[in-house]
């Protein structure tokens, strides 16, 4: 089945609450989350779900060089930034909107829905 | 499209598409006619039905185009075939599996394509079966840009090729192709469906899609951008995909209000510029170069939809109340005889479903028929914030101020609207009335 990546981003520095008016809300989403969490695995939907600490607490690596280099922060340098995403299982695009709209109702943000790449979209990146 | 010979695909198979047409002949012979024929009337089923079979949208544009191509070659030769449609099906599916049978790396898909022996079984012909619906809203799919959206409807189900969508919006050829090159790789890469949506969505869904062919029908009516006035290709494009939804979705008002309101405008096509290259407003228009055979055909539908809404059906969209705007409009021997009432009450109805500021500007011009100019006035110059931009915001305050004798504010408004008009014969006709018009 395809995989797709849900992605929701948010403002690089956090404010108070995350972001949420208040701390009721915040725990509100939370529990919507969750519920839309338990809906993905019982329909066969997911595949893995987490929210990410904020960007600031990133650090780049370049090891191509060398030694690797390591410098603090995000690697791009944006206003906002990827907050955490899901990776689920849907039939087709569809699907995937259909459950994109309902997370980003439980989360309380704008979702984006890309698909990963398969093994025959791999191999056509081979092919000339 | 027009049966024009324009449409034939190019006379040598090219792995070009975007190749330019053929040469029009003076006189096209009956086959080039059937050729003309069989791809207004097969293109979409044939790109469609080979969608379906091999799950690729590439494949199934350069196997019909080949197909066509082959047409070209061999109809003059050999004599039309009995069934064209078919024979184009089978030849595009021979290509198809020939393209497939080159890249191995499709080896599975090139399998499975064989599997189905379906080479000389008709096409499906049953509405909600029709491969052509599933094709519509995979072209008109809200993933994809607006831009994206209209290419590929006029590429896959228009059948036009790269450089005519090129031509018509004015975009380079390579520009053109490569937004349908995108598009295509979208609808593959995040697997966009190939079906016709479920019942609880496709309302909404059909919403888009009938937005794209209208859009495709404005732009060919009066043209956004410098150039002709008129395209009219893309008005016919646009009826001719209209045509085709209501008969795919007939249960379906607003496709049947849309097919309704593209009749009833296009029939005043022929007055609606005048010979010096002028705009002509309803109201000026002679009413004897509208055609009438459109005209008749669209008061018909309109009646049609009156007659379901009477009897149960769900209430017009705003298709079908811009159609029956129209309908008031055509149905006036004269402008004077415009029953403005009955069009105030449809846009009364229409705003209640859409209260979006052009509405609103809209209706305001059927205030001031009623009403006069100072109502009008008075509530248009409420939509100034969002409409400041709008070219026809300007036009409209500049004829009511205008009436109201307001000629130096009248001159500053044509000025405003004829800096914001792309359309030159729109331009040409705010200026000459600006001219009019002494401060």
């Amino acid at each position: 089945m395809p995989r797709y990546m849900l992605s929701v981003f948010g403002p690089t520095e956090r404010p108070e609450f995350g972001g949420y008016p208040s701390r009721e809300a915040m725990l509100e989403s939370f529990a919507d989350t969750g519920a839309f969490n338990d809906k993905l695995e019982r329909d066969g939907h997911f595949v893995f779900a987490d929210g990410l600490e904020a960007a600031t607490a990133a650090t780049t690596v370049d090891g191509q060089g060398g030694e690797p280099v390591f410098t603090d922060g995000p690697y791009l340098e944006t206003k906002e930034q990827l907050g955490g995403f899901w990776v689920i299982e849907a039939a087709d695009l569809d699907e995937a909107l259909a459950l994109a709209a309902e997370g980003s109702k439980a989360c309380r943000g704008t979702v984006e829905v890309r698909p990963f790449q398969t093994e025959e979209s791999v191999r056509a990146l081979l092919e000339p | 499209m027009t049966p024009s010979p324009d449409a034939v695909p190019p006379a040598t198979p090219s792995p070009d598409e975007s190749s330019p047409a053929t040469p029009t002949p003076t006189t096209p012979s009956p086959v080039d006619e059937a050729i003309t024929r069989a791809h207004r009337e097969e293109w979409a089923r044939v790109v469609a039905g080979l969608a379906r079979r091999f799950g690729d949208l590439d494949i199934a544009e350069e196997a019909a185009a080949e197909a066509f191509a082959t047409a070209v070659e061999r109809w003059p030769r050999d004599g039309v075939p009995p069934n064209p449609g078919g024979w184009l099906a089978t030849t595009a599916a021979r290509k198809a599996i020939d393209r497939l049978r080159r890249e191995s790396l499709r080896g599975a898909k090139y399998r499975e394509a064989l599997m189905t022996r379906d080479d000389a079984a008709p096409p499906p012909r049953g509405p909600i079966e029709d491969d052509r619906l599933r094709l519509v809203f995979t072209c008109c799919h809200p993933a994809l840009s607006m831009e994206a959206r209209v290419a590929l409807t006029l590429r896959l189900i228009g059948g036009l090729t790269v450089a005519e969508i090129a031509h018509a919006f004015l975009v380079g050829e390579s520009a053109m192709a490569q937004r349908i090159t995108r598009a295509k790789a979208k609808i593959k890469a995040a697997r966009i469906p190939y079906r016709v949506p479920s019942p609880a969505d496709v309302r909404e869904r059909l919403a888009g899609v009938l937005a794209v062919v209208y859009l495709v029908f404005n732009e060919g009516y009066l043209a956004s951008a410098d150039g002709k006035p008129l395209r009219a290709e893309l008005s016919d494009e646009a009826i001719r995909l209209g045509r085709l939804l209501r008969t795919l979705l007939p249960d379906h008002g607003e496709a049947t209000g849309l097919l309704a309101l593209m009749l009833l405008t296009d029939a005043r096509r022929a007055a609606r510029v005048s010979p010096a290259g002028e705009l002509v407003t309803l109201d000026e228009q002679d009413r004897d170069l509208w055609d009438r055979g459109l005209v008749s055909e669209g008061h018909a539908l309109v009646r049609e939809r009156l007659a379901a809404v009477a009897d149960g059906g769900e209430a017009p969209g705003r298709y079908q109340l811009l159609a029956a705007v129209n309908a008031v409009h055509t149905h006036a021997l004269n402008a004077g005889e415009t029953d403005w009432s009955q069009i105030l009450a449809l846009y009364d109805r229409l705003a209640a479903i859409d209260s979006s500021p052009i509405v609103r500007l809209n209706r305001a011009v059927a205030v001031a028929e009623l009403d006069g100019p100072a109502a009008a006035l008075a509530e248009i110059d409420r939509l100034a914030g969002s409409l400041d931009g709008y070219h026809a915001f300007h036009a409209t305050r500049a004829e009511l101020l205008r009436r109201l004798g307001r000629n130096g504010d009248a001159v500053s408004a044509y000025d405003a609207a004829i800096r914001l008009a792309g359309n030159p014969a729109e331009r040409a006709y705010l200026s000459r009335r600006r001219g009019e018009t002494a401060p």
